[in-house]
């Protein structure tokens, strides 16, 4: 039982503090996941993200796994009303708030003034992911190269493609059978 | 003409959601919200459609999930949030649910475990992609660049808790660009 609270305490506060996404709290949730509650390993952090490239909806939907993990089926279900609900209901009141101040020229300072956070924050989830999923010092040169490649190749074809982002997933998962398999 | 909001019922709410919630692979959600609201619907006209996407994205929350409640509220109260809601996000959480135990069930599987490298590192491109094109802007712009780097490495290197960095840089990045009666450069 304790866990559960735990665990909604946790993803309560990620929810609150999602600034421009959900993928903004990428490393804080992997740092307080993995390093300071051991819930999931490094490793498991990164294929539950990356499972959740492949379900349709919100893509941050998979944190309901890390749940899963801690406390099985009760977990899944606390973990995702903690993740969505507060911020869902804050988004409702502040909406009426926020539609009574249009036109201030506030708004177009806070949207300026948080988009650098916000990369910022996105970027340190890159680094974050990134330490275990493209360059595992544990793992060989050659399954590092591998893994760097496909990371490179992915950013390059979205770049240059209207590809859904979903298949590049799926190919990097056949690179990995194929390849390392 | 942007005043004169339809009746929804809560119903064809759900189902409208509920359809983007279950097709929506790949990310991208807006464009397919657009889609369904302005194209499809027509619930929202472009204008209507881009104000309520400036408050999702600057309410903390995923930018999907504030969309449904603004626009449910907007159509149906109260009810209509939560029913939109609902819908943007049961779709997916059923079918991540299924992958989740599939993926308990199997991952110790060598053959399943190289292929979750794969695609673990693919996540990883995808995500460096996401962040350099929504993030190109802020990049390049010396005075926004500082503030990437300074919580890049707030949170990334030395792991300082996300409410103490908000708390700290947001009111300053704000206040950067706080508003000035003479027009300045974008």
């Amino acid at each position: 039982m304790s866990k559960i609270v735990e665990l909604i305490n946790v993803f309560a506060l990620l929810s609150l503090l999602a600034v421009g996404g959900g993928t903004a709290v990428l490393p804080e949730m992997e740092h307080v996941t993995v390093e300071r509650c051991h819930w999931v390993s490094d490793t498991q952090f990164a294929e539950i993200y990356s499972l959740g490239q492949l379900a349709p909806g919100p893509n941050m939907t998979c944190v309901a796994l890390i749940g899963y993990e801690v406390s099985g089926v009760a977990g899944l279900l606390a973990v995702l009303v903690a993740f969505f609900f507060p911020a869902c209901l804050l988004c409702y009141f502040a909406s009426k708030v926020w539609d009574a101040a249009e036109g201030s020229p506030w708004r177009d300072a806070v949207q300026r003034g948080m988009a650098p956070i916000v990369i910022g924050l996105m970027l340190a989830g890159c680094y974050a992911l990134g330490k275990t999923a493209s360059y595992n010092p544990a793992k060989d040169w050659d399954v590092n190269l591998l893994t760097l490649g496909i990371g490179a190749a992915v950013a390059v074809i979205l770049s240059l493609t209207r590809i859904n982002p979903a298949l590049t997933i799926l190919s990097g998962g056949a690179a990995g059978f194929f390849l390392l398999g | 003409m942007s005043d004169a909001t339809p009746r929804v019922s809560l119903g064809k709410l759900f189902r409208v959601f509920g359809l983007i919630g279950l097709t929506s692979f790949g990310g991208g959600i807006v464009a397919y919200l657009r889609r369904a609201l302005v194209d499809k619907e027509k619930w929202l006209d472009e204008d209507g459609f881009m104000a309520a996407l400036e408050i999702a994205q600057t309410l903390p929350g995923l930018n999907s999930t504030n969309m449904s409640v603004i626009v449910g509220r907007k159509l149906r109260g109260p009810a209509g949030a939560l029913v939109a809601t609902l819908g943007m996000i049961l779709p997916g959480a059923v079918i991540v649910t299924a992958l989740g135990f599939t993926y308990v069930a199997l991952r110790h599987d060598p053959k399943v475990a190289v292929v979750l490298t794969g695609v673990a590192a693919a996540a990883v491109g995808l995500l460096v992609q996401v962040t350099l094109k929504i993030g190109w802007k802020q990049l390049i712009r010396p005075q926004d660049l500082l503030f990437v780097v300074v919580v890049f490495v707030l949170v990334g290197i030395f792991h300082v808790s996300l409410l103490v960095t908000l708390i700290a840089v947001a009111p300053l990045a704000i206040w950067v660009h706080r508003p000035r009666t003479e027009k300045e450069a974008a």
